[in-house]
């Protein structure tokens, strides 16, 4: 090194590449929710919270228990998660294979794209009077009103995803001779799965607001029918129950779409 | 098996790529490809794969592929193009479940050519997993699962450094020493065509013409890095090179 070099100060190069890469941080989570109530419960027991703006979370949770212990809980939960599972299932299943389709074959494409955007932003409750007269006023309306609000989404992210497949390895597909089946099957599936995935997110949530309106509309048991009773009672404990199963039912199906991902996806980079 | 490419021409709309391309490719010899960037290279080799229609003229096969071979023209890709989600074992057998070759058979197919391109031991691994070079072995030994009559490769050392690019010249030169196949390489590497073409193709600037053909007698595992003939082989075609770089220069300035 030369005399000039040396002499000159020197300092570290300042680290600059953080950030940008998501960390997992469990606890994070849990803590945000934990303070939240914490902060309801301090406010309704000190009283700058009134009692008729928000519930105390105790009584909210005795509540709940209550609802556990006379076995209505099930009574209400079953069916909601059995429509939920049916209505979604149904809903994303002809979602994906349409999505497939219309990314895949011009034709299909050209007919349904305008179809879908038509039918997209219609909120697909204003629908159940038809789904009413054309399923019946039982089980099969409101399976058709939660598998329409998870199709549209579906549809939107699969074809999305899929033209977002990588053409090299559809053409390397093509030229070790694998039939248009097996490239669907074995290359623009998987390599579409991370798209459909996200997409998914969106789609349940839609499937659980969309449970409740169909459940308040006509059901004599379900999450949404306790929540309508409630509400029509103005009894804000249990109101605040059957909410604070609904945001359990979101966390659960987002927390289970994660596992999915974690298993699926886990050759991504 | 051979092929003739039988006066072939090739435009995107008005853009002309190629024109009459007239080529032997003999059977057992590797025909290297080269030219400026953008002549038409990896174009013709996806019309000689069938994976484009030329406008005018043919690729013709000339004899039957042996009869063992599932895929008697196989790729070999510049970008591996190797399936992320499965493993190296996995991408293999997908080359083979569609002849309906499973379980066993697939077994000991996979077994043998991990052996030969050296990745025995990264059998179950993933694509994420391995280096450049491994990705790039996984591709070769890919496409001699099916057992190809005539190996179509762009560029395929082109994204690795110069060190592995060539210790994996070396092993295809071992492969070929084995088990000589036919094949069409492209490359922008003169000195990769140097050591690997029986015959090298000189391709002029776009639209591309043939513009020369040499052949190199000498066998191949007598070729070093560094041989002086093969560097006044190598100086001579980039004399060519350079004439038709410079000139397709001259043309981006006169647009
Ligand atoms: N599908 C396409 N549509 C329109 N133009 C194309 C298409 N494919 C290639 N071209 C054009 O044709 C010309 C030849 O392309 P090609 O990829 O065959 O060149 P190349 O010789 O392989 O070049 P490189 O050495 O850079 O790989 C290029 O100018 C390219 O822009
Ligand atoms: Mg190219």
């Amino acid at each position: 090194m030369s005399e000039a070099t040396l002499n000159t100060a020197r300092r570290p190069v300042a680290f600059r590449g953080g950030g940008f890469a998501p960390k997992t941080m469990r606890w994070v989570g849990p803590l945000v929710f934990a303070a939240l109530i914490a902060f309801a419960e301090y406010g309704t027991r000190a009283g700058f919270i009134s009692n008729l703006t928000m519930p105390r979370p105790s009584d909210v949770l005795a509540t709940f228990i209550t609802l556990w212990e006379s076995g209505l809980l099930w009574q209400h939960l079953l069916p909601s998660l059995t429509r939920l599972a049916v209505g979604a299932a149904a809903g994303a299943a002809a979602g994906i294979a349409v999505g497939v389709f219309i990314a895949l074959l011009s034709y299909i494409r050209a007919a349904l794209v305008p179809l879908v955007a038509a039918i997209f932003p219609i909120p697909k409750i204003a629908l159940l009077p038809l789904f009413v007269i054309w399923f019946g006023i039982d089980e099969g309306s409101k399976y058709a009103l939660i598998a329409l609000g998870t199709f549209t989404p579906t549809v939107v992210a699969t074809y999305g995803a899929v033209d977002n497949v990588d053409r090299s390895l559809i053409r390397m597909g093509q030229s070790f001779g694998l039939s248009w089946f097996s490239i669907v099957r074995k290359i623009v599936l998987p390599g579409a799965m991370p798209g459909i995935l996200s997409g998914l997110r969106v789609s349940f949530a839609i499937a659980i607001i969309l449970l409740v309106a169909a459940e308040m509309l006509g059901a004599e048991f379900g999450v949404g029918a306790y929540i309508l009773e409630a509400g029509s009672l103005y009894d804000l404990e249990r109101l605040f129950v059957g909410v604070t199963i609904l945001s359990i039912l979101g966390v659960g199906v987002s927390s289970l779409l994660g596992l999915v991902e974690k298993r699926v996806l886990g050759w991504r980079v | 098996m051979e092929l003739l490419l039988d006066n072939i021409s090739h435009h995107y709309g008005d853009f002309e790529v190629m024109r009459d391309i007239t080529l032997e490719i003999p059977a057992g010899k590797i025909v290297c490809l080269i030219g400026p960037s953008g002549c038409g290279k990896s174009t013709l080799l996806r019309i000689i794969g069938g994976l484009e229609q030329p406008q005018q003229g043919s690729v013709v096969q000339i004899g039957e592929p042996p009869a063992d071979s599932l895929n008697p023209l196989t790729y070999v890709f510049q970008d591996f193009a190797l399936l992320p989600w499965r493993t190296v074992e996995g991408n293999i057998s997908l080359v083979l479940e569609e002849h309906g070759i499973r379980g066993k058979r697939a077994d000991e197919i996979i077994t043998a050519v991990l052996m030969r391109t050296k990745l025995a031991d990264f059998r179950k691994a993933l694509p994420k997993q391995l280096s450049g070079g491994m990705k790039q072995r996984v591709g070769i030994a890919r496409a001699l699962a099916v057992n190809p009559a005539v190996m179509l490769m762009d560029e395929p050392l082109s994204a690795l450094d110069s060190q592995t690019r060539e210790l994996l010249m070396d092993d295809l030169i071992a492969l070929w020493t084995r088990q000589p196949f036919t094949a069409v390489y492209v490359t922008h590497n003169l000195q990769e065509a140097v050591r690997l073409g029986h015959r090298i193709v000189v391709l002029s600037r776009r639209p591309g013409v043939i513009r020369e053909i040499l052949e190199i007698e000498k066998p191949l595992t007598d070729r070093r890095f560094g041989d002086s003939d093969l560097e006044s082989h190598q100086k001579h075609l980039w004399t060519l090179m350079r004439e038709e770089a410079m000139a397709s220069d001259m043309e981006l300035v006169s647009v």
